[in-house]
């Protein structure tokens, strides 16, 4: 059943990036693409693997739809033709599918036990959890403890790109943002549907976002899909009720520092880990139990990613927004 | 009643697998914009509630029946949304009905 599923959601993906290569309206590809990003949630969902599923759909479906439509709103959206070197682009092309379709022929069959992924480290995270971390979530605890440094690599990625877009559309923060934001639009607010309905859902929006931030040691979340959920609300809150309103409520400073925020946490919680004699994000020794250390340190590194990705893309939507006077 | 309950459930989750069945047809068929929105409204609104209803009880009363009602309530409330959203950007874009004396050209399209 599963592979009847993925064949036909892959299939669909497939239509969907065809159709997103030949369309030449922006808008419309921005929309595929976020349908080619729920349809690849849900191939990861019927793999099982729900937490990446829940990162494409909040990131590649919510997030990127907002800002690619905001990036749009500054530029044009009809696609600037370019007929020449296209029999270049199409070589290129071409052997590229060629090397990748090559390359499958040396993958491993679906679900072979045999295969590196399931005979590396994985069997010793999913033996040996229970009794390092005790968590249920093994992917939580693989994201946060085992590959810990990769994860505060992947803060300092999210916090590099939002340093970059501030720098890219010259938005100048905690100076100007008020100001520029008072004479942008006011949102939909003679909307009346989607601004009851949005007042509705906005408190549940962010109450989910917080739930999938602290559940993420006992099911599919965490920092990443929290920050993109709780931030999707305030976008959304941002859209009906007007920039101003939302950056009454978070101004760009307070966004800034999140961002900040959010990796200290993350490095100070490994600089804790090392002052108490352990090592770098060794959190077995922020607590007299090593288990609970463990947790601790999880909880707290999770909430630092979960602050300075909400930060990053809320500066990154502010950015795209004060420019769109 | 399981065998009662089960027969209900599969007759309303066939339903309402024909009801976004035909949502997609109207969509597909349909002249133009206002009159495809309201034949793929079948889907969200009738289809949702028919598919939804009927895994509900297959579910019994579990955790999942709850889950199922919250996303029911959910798509009860923001699929009129997005479709007023929707229309309402078309109308501001520009896209007209159409209106009985210009047919669309070519009779079918």
């Amino acid at each position: 059943m599963t592979v009847i599923f993925g064949v036909f959601l892959l299939t669909l993906l497939v239509i969907t990036a065809l159709a997103i290569v030949r369309t030449e309206n922006l808008f419309v590809a921005v929309m595929l693409m976020g349908i080619a990003s729920l349809l690849i949630a849900a191939n990861f969902f019927i793999l099982d693997a729900a937490d990446v599923a829940l990162t494409e759909a909040a990131v590649g479906a919510g997030i990127s739809t907002v800002l690619f439509l905001g990036a749009l709103a500054l530029t044009n959206a009809q696609e600037r033709s370019t007929t020449s070197r296209k029999l270049l682009s199409t070589i290129v092309v071409v052997a590229a599918t060629l090397v990748l379709i090559f390359a499958t022929f040396d993958k491993p069959e679906f679900g072979d036990p045999n295969s590196p992924v399931q005979t590396h480290v994985s069997p010793w995270y999913l033996e040996k959890t229970p009794e390092y971390i005790d968590i249920p979530n093994v992917v939580t605890a693989v994201l946060g403890s085992y590959r810990g440094y990769d994860t505060l690599g992947e803060v300092f990625v999210v916090f590099t790109a939002g340093i970059g877009v501030l720098f890219l559309l010259g938005a100048n923060p905690g100076v100007g943002a008020g100001q520029q934001a008072r004479e942008i639009n006011s949102g939909l607010r003679h909307h009346l549907i989607p601004r009851v309905v949005g007042r509705l859902l906005i408190p549940f929006i962010i109450l989910f976002g917080l739930y999938v931030q602290f559940h993420g040691e006992y099911g599919p979340g965490g920092g990443f899909q929290a920050g993109a959920i709780i931030a999707a609300g305030i976008i959304l809150y941002a859209l009906l009720e007007g920039e101003k309103r939302a950056l009454e409520v978070m101004p760009q400073k307070f966004l800034l520092g999140m961002m900040a925020a959010g990796g200290l946490i993350y490095g100070g919680v490994g600089v804790v880990c090392m002052v108490l004699g352990g090592n770098f994000l060794d959190y077995s020794v922020l607590s007299s139990n090593p288990v609970k250390g463990q947790q601790m340190g999880i909880i707290l590194i999770e909430a630092g990613v979960g602050i300075a990705v909400t930060g990053t893309l809320l500066s990154i939507f502010h950015a795209f927004a004060a420019r769109e006077r | 009643m399981a065998m009662f309950l089960d027969v209900l459930s599969w007759i309303l989750l066939t339903l309402g697998g024909i009801s976004v069945l035909i949502g997609g047809l109207g969509a597909l068929r349909m002249p133009d914009l206002y009159t495809r929105m309201h034949a793929a409204s079948v889907t969200d609104s009738l289809g949702a509630i028919l598919v939804l209803t009927g895994a509900m009880l297959q579910a019994g009363l579990t955790l999942a029946t709850i889950k199922l009602a919250a996303i029911l309530l959910f798509l009860l409330l923001t699929s009129p949304t997005s479709s007023y959203a929707l229309a309402s950007a078309a109308l501001i874009a520009g896209t007209k009905p159409l209106s009985e004396r210009e047919q669309p050209e070519g009779g079918k399209q």
